[in-house]
């Protein structure tokens, strides 16, 4: 017996290093061949978006699979990490993208990480772009940190906007302690639906609520007895379902309202019935894609290769990606610097969800929303909103 | 608070309450039998979930057989898990079983997102109990107000069991003493596995009473209640049947109302919990209807 587990170890050993060999060889074959990482959550609570956002992204790289630099044509390969929505795991995930030598990074899903890794990015002077991070903090601080969406303070006064012009004079927020997507966008939405009903109490019940939480009828209980016009409660598409269903179930009949995360299927599927009516906002709409060609291929692309409907964070991903690429064709060159210089200076570059043009915080300058309702089981655009 | 949200809150605690019991008592039992916490728990519960899931969706089975055939699935998991990581490691330190439980519980999260994707997943409807009932303006899906009444009736037929039958002597007998019950005749192994199919259906059970009003499953669902009924377990005095289902309705009140009463304290609902685990801890570590043991030297 042991002489058997000592030989399997050593068969084992071998292998690795006779794996370990072949890959060092291939790597010096390929000499024309750049890393980008793509660091976003497949697994944890953001799992299900992330993983469309990759789509989008693999989407992109099968759409351009080299990039010209110099004169020479360079393969890129795509290194993905899973930052398994944990601000903690961020930081592992994105210090292994750098162990592996990327030269800039796509993603993630979600702010909260994308904060946690921006420090992480910005020491090793590895440029981020954001697809899908909407929370202000991302690139504020962070110069090496880009985003190609709208911000959430545009989000937030967005979807005030639209509660106010359709009647509503109250409000109860609902959003999950320790996210910076869902309380950020929450405390945008109260300052700004304040201001439109110019009354200070308008927000009628504001609660938090924990990660992974699954019961949330008491805060809904509360919430019936203040009784609001409407109910904005920015959160995972783990989480909306559940707010969806047991506010419906307690009788409230409020209209229920979330941001971009919950352009999602998977919530009209598990909250059924009773999603109907629900409002949100979000970047992208398929059916507006008719005005600009790159969207309409996109959508036609996206949808033969992988699922329709084509989720708004996958248009993102594929964005990021072309911005990206287009910075680093500009730069000639792979270092951190060039890239980064060259992403600076991103001025009109034509894409799914607008064009794309860097401020001084490397935000898109981007102005148009869309909102969009459930009816009978499906996202129904309502109107696309632009602020200038 | 007015009468109306008082009620309200008094049913959505009840029944929250009973669902921990029900998980608690999973816990429970087995510590009591191997002075193991069984880490995987909660995350058997979660599988539940998923199997109920696969139950209706894939197979389109009526409500009735659900209930049994994810009682069925589930108790199959539960004894596996037994035989494979904690049988073989009966004889070793209760610190490397403890080790192998954690081993499990990652084990079947990271298989449920490997096999069932990140997305979370519809909890099917199962027959009437998603059907909302109104009782003056207290309004709940009818499951909320069957959820406490199971929890009652196991308890009951637990309590029978482990006090008036066979299996209930050898069991208690198996929790006092392992060695010396062995040499009374004891099969501890089929004792065991007797402890662990009762753990199993009920987290089933529990399962698909937690779900039915909280219609989604995704693999960390189990982890926030496992962590809570651990709480109960301990709070009602580990290794007391009962004393779990005091324990999970403590919470399950404590947490509702603590939202209720305090609204700006929602977001620590949770903390709540744990805060009552320390204080527990800290003035009777046996827990409410835990026995003081005397350590044997």
């Amino acid at each position: 017996m042991k002489k058997i587990s000592l030989l399997l170890i050593l068969a084992l050993l071998l292998t690795t290093f006779l794996v370990g060999c072949g890959g060092g060889g291939e790597e010096g074959d390929a000499d024309n061949v750049i890393k980008i990482g793509v660091f976003e959550p497949l697994t944890g609570e953001n799992g299900g978006g992330g993983q469309q956002e990759v789509d989008g992204i693999m989407y992109a790289n099968s759409v351009k699979p080299t990039v010209m630099i110099d004169g020479v044509e360079y393969k890129v390969e795509l290194i993905v990490s899973d930052n398994q929505s944990d601000k903690t795991m961020a930081v592992t995930a994105a210090n292994y993208l750098i162990d592996q030598g990327v030269v800039a990074v796509i993603g993630s899903y979600g702010s909260g990480v994308s904060i946690a890794a921006g420090e992480v990015f910005a020491d090793a002077n590895v440029p981020a772009v954001g697809a899908s991070c909407t929370n202000p903090q991302v690139t504020s601080a962070n110069e090496w940190y880009f985003r190609v969406c709208f911000l959430d303070p545009f989000q937030g006064t967005v979807m005030a906007n639209y509660a106010v012009q359709n009647g509503a004079k109250t409000a109860a927020v609902i959003t999950q302690l320790g996210d910076d997507y869902s309380t950020g966008l929450g405390n945008f939405f109260m300052d700004a639906f304040k201001k439109l009903t110019g009354d200070d109490n308008s927000i009628v019940v504001n609660q938090t609520f924990q990660q992974n939480q699954a019961d949330f009828n008491a805060i809904l209980q509360n919430v019936r007895t203040a009784n609001p016009d409407v109910i904005f409660a920015p959160s995972s598409i783990t989480t909306a379902p559940l707010i969806i269903k047991q506010a419906r179930a307690l009788g409230i009949t409020a209209k229920i309202m979330g941001g971009d995360t919950w352009e999602n299927i998977t919530i009209v599927e598990n909250a059924g019935a009773d999603a109907e009516g629900i409002v949100l906002s979000t970047f992208f709409d398929a059916g507006l894609a008719d005005s600009s060609q790159i969207a309409k291929d996109f959508v036609e692309g996206f949808s033969a290769a992988y699922y329709t409907p084509v989720p708004a964070v996958s248009a993102l991903g594929y964005d990021a990606y072309m911005v990206l690429l287009d910075a680093i064709e500009r730069a000639g060159a792979t270092d951190g610097d060039s890239i980064k210089a060259a992403l600076n200076e991103t001025d009109d570059v034509e894409g799914v969800t607008g064009s794309v043009t860097f401020d001084a915080l490397g935000d898109a300058q981007k102005n148009m929303a869309v909102i969009k309702t459930v009816e009978n089981g499906e996202f129904v655009f309502l109107q696309a909103v632009t602020v200038e | 608070m007015d009468q109306v949200t008082l009620f309200q809150n008094l049913v959505t605690g009840v029944s929250l309450g009973s669902a921990y019991a029900l998980i608690a008592i999973g816990y429970t039992m087995v510590y009591g039998i191997l002075r193991l916490i069984n880490f995987a728990h909660g995350d058997i519960f979660m599988m539940a979930g998923y199997f109920t899931i696969f139950a209706v969706s894939s197979f389109g089975m009526p409500w009735y057989i659900t209930i049994l055939f994810v009682t069925v699935v589930t108790v199959i998991l539960g004894v596996t898990i037994e035989k494979v990581a904690y049988r073989p490691l009966r004889e070793s330190p209760r610190m490397s079983i403890m080790i192998s439980a954690i081993g499990v519980s990652y084990l079947l999260v990271n298989s449920a997102t490997y096999l069932f994707t990140g997305l979370p997943r519809a909890f099917p409807q199962l027959g009437f109990l998603q059907k909302v009932y109104h009782i003056g303006d207290v309004s709940a899906p009818i499951v909320t107000f069957i959820t406490p009444v199971v929890t009652i009736v196991i308890l009951f037929v637990l309590l029978y069991l482990v006090n008036f039958t066979k299996i209930g002597m050898a069991m208690r007998a198996v929790s006092k003493d392992f060695e010396a019950a062995r040499l009374m005749g004891i099969e501890i192994n089929k004792i065991i596995s007797i402890t662990f199919v009762i753990g199993c259906s009920l987290a089933a059970i529990s399962a698909i009473l937690y779900f039915s009003p909280r219609p989604m499953v995704f693999p960390f669902s189990g982890f926030m209640p496992g962590l809570k009924c651990f709480v109960a377990a301990v709070l009602g005095g580990i290794g007391n049947i009962p004393g779990a289902v005091i324990g999970g309705f403590i919470i399950g009140l404590a947490e509702t109302f603590l939202v209720g009463i305090f609204p700006q304290l929602t977001g620590y609902s949770d903390a709540f919990t744990f805060v009552l685990l320390i204080v527990m801890l800290l003035f009777r570590p046996t827990g409410l209807l835990g026995e003081k043991i005397a350590e044997k030297v």
